[in-house]
C-alpha cells in the first residue's frame, strides 16, 4: 500500500544551526538535509549561513563553500560542475535539478536542499541509485543488430540522426524518474520516465533492429503503462528534455503494432 | 534479504505483454464518452420532472434506450477500468487483486441494474 506518513525513524527533525559569517553584509540561509547511516539517527535539517559576496551564483557552489569552509562532513555528489555528468541532481527549493547548473538567484527566500525524493539515501544528498540504474540497463541501451556489421560503420541519413535529438542529451541524472508520482508508488516495476526515454532513444535508432524485441520488454501495464501523462519529468529535466512525449511515442507505437 | 542482482531485482518477472489492449480502449471509450454522455444528459434532461408515463415513453423510445443502454456499458467499462489504473497505482499485493475484483464487479452489478431497469420501462 502507498505510505502517507514516514515510518518514525525517517521523520526528519530539526539539526544544528552554525554561526552566521562575522561581518558579512550579504548573508544567506541554507537548509540542507542531512542523514548518515553511522549514528542510528533520525534525518535532521541542518542550517548554515554564508557571505554571498564571497559565494559564486550556483547551488553547487554554495554547497562547495559550505563543505570546505563550514561543515566537512556534508555529503554530496558533484563532478563536472557544467550539467554533463547528472551528479549533482538533488531537490531544491522543492523541484528536482542540478545544483551546478541552478542559480542561486532563481530561489526565492531560504535555499532549503534535499536528496532526490522516494530514493534510499546513502548519505545526506547522496540517494542510492542502484535500481535506477539497473532499470535502465534493463532496457538495453546500445546498438542491437541483426545484420553482419558493415566494413566501416552502420550509416545513418541525417533526417534519421536528427530523430535522436532531445533524446540522446539525457545524462542519467534521475531527476525527471523521481520526480514522478507513478515512480514514487510503483519503481520496483515502472521504468519511469528516464528508463523509457533512452528506451525510445534506441527504438527509434533507424540502425537498431531490435524494435519488435525492445517494444515487446516494454509492453507491460507496470514497466510504460504506469505513466499518465502527469509531465512532472518534462517540467523538471535540467536539460529540457521531454520524457513524457517519449513516452507517448512508445505507446503510439504500440498501439500501430495492434490496430 | 535476498540475494537477487539488481539487474534480477530490475527484469523481475520481465514483461506481462498485455496493457496496450487496455490503453486503446481507454482511448476509444473516452471518445464514446464524450459524445454519448452529452447527448444522454440531453435526453434526461427533458425527462427529468416528468409523470412516469412520460419518462417510460422517452426511455421506450429506440434512440433514448439505446443510447441509455450504450452510456451503462460503455461508462461502467470505462469506470472499471479506470479504477482498475487507480487501483494498481496505490495497492499492493492481494489488496490490489482484490480490489480490482471488487470494482469490476460493481460496474456488472450497476450495467445490469441499469439495462434490466431499462428494459423494464420499454417494455
Amino acid at each position: 500500500m502507498v505510505q502517507f506518513k514516514l515510518p518514525r525513524n525517517s521523520t526528519i527533525r530539526t539539526g544544528k544551526t552554525w554561526p552566521k559569517p562575522a561581518g558579512a553584509k550579504n548573508v544567506r540561509k541554507f537548509m540542507i538535509y542531512r542523514w548518515t547511516p553511522d549514528d542510528g539517527e533520525n534525518p535532521r535539517v541542518d542550517t548554515y549561513f554564508l557571505d554571498m559576496d564571497k559565494c559564486g551564483p550556483m547551488v553547487l557552489d554554495a554547497l562547495i563553500k559550505i563543505k570546505n569552509e563550514i561543515d566537512p562532513t556534508l555529503t554530496f555528489r558533484r563532478s563536472c560542475r557544467e550539467g554533463i555528468c547528472g551528479s549533482c541532481a538533488m531537490n531544491i527549493d522543492g523541484g528536482n535539478h542540478l545544483a551546478c547548473i541552478y542559480g542561486l538567484d532563481e530561489v526565492k527566500g531560504d535555499v532549503k536542499i534535499y536528496p532526490l525524493p522516494h530514493m534510499p539515501v546513502v548519505r545526506d544528498l547522496v540517494p542510492d541509485l542502484t535500481h535506477f540504474y539497473a532499470q535502465h540497463a534493463s532496457i538495453m541501451p546500445w546498438l542491437e543488430t541483426k545484420t553482419n556489421a558493415p566494413q566501416k560503420e552502420w550509416r545513418q541519413s541525417v533526417e534519421d540522426r536528427s530523430k535522436l535529438d532531445g533524446l540522446y542529451e539525457c545524462v542519467m541524472c534521475a531527476c525527471c524518474s523521481t520526480s514522478c508520482p507513478s515512480y514514487w508508488w510503483n519503481s520496483d516495476r515502472y521504468l519511469g520516465p528516464a528508463a523509457l526515454l533512452h528506451a525510445y532513444r534506441w527504438i527509434v535508432d533507424s540502425r537498431d533492429e531490435a524494435t519488435g524485441e525492445r517494444l515487446d520488454d516494454l509492453e507491460d501495464p507496470f514497466k510504460l503503462y504506469r505513466c499518465h501523462t502527469i509531465m512532472n519529468c518534462t517540467k523538471t529535466c535540467p536539460k529540457g528534455l521531454n520524457p513524457a512525449k517519449a513516452i507517448s511515442e512508445v505507446k503510439r507505437m504500440m498501439v500501430e503494432r495492434v490496430v | 534479504m535476498r540475494y537477487l542482482t539488481d539487474r534480477k531485482r530490475a527484469e523481475r518477472k520481465g514483461a506481462s505483454g498485455t496493457g496496450t489492449e487496455h490503453h486503446w480502449y481507454m482511448s476509444v471509450s473516452a471518445v464514446a464518452l464524450a459524445f454519448l454522455i452529452p447527448t444522454f444528459l440531453y435526453v434526461f434532461g427533458h425527462a427529468l420532472g416528468q409523470g412516469r408515463d412520460q419518462v417510460a415513453a422517452t426511455f421506450g423510445s429506440p434512440f433514448a434506450a439505446i443510447l441509455t443502454g450504450l452510456v451503462l456499458f460503455v461508462s461502467m467499462q470505462h469506470f472499471a477500468k479506470g479504477a482498475q489504473t487507480m487501483i494498481e497505482d496505490y495497492t499492493h499485493g492481494s489488496w490490489r487483486r482484490g480490489l480490482v475484483m471488487l470494482v469490476y464487479s460493481l460496474a456488472y452489478v450497476i450495467t445490469a441494474t441499469g439495462l434490466y431497469a431499462l428494459v423494464k420501462m420499454a417494455m
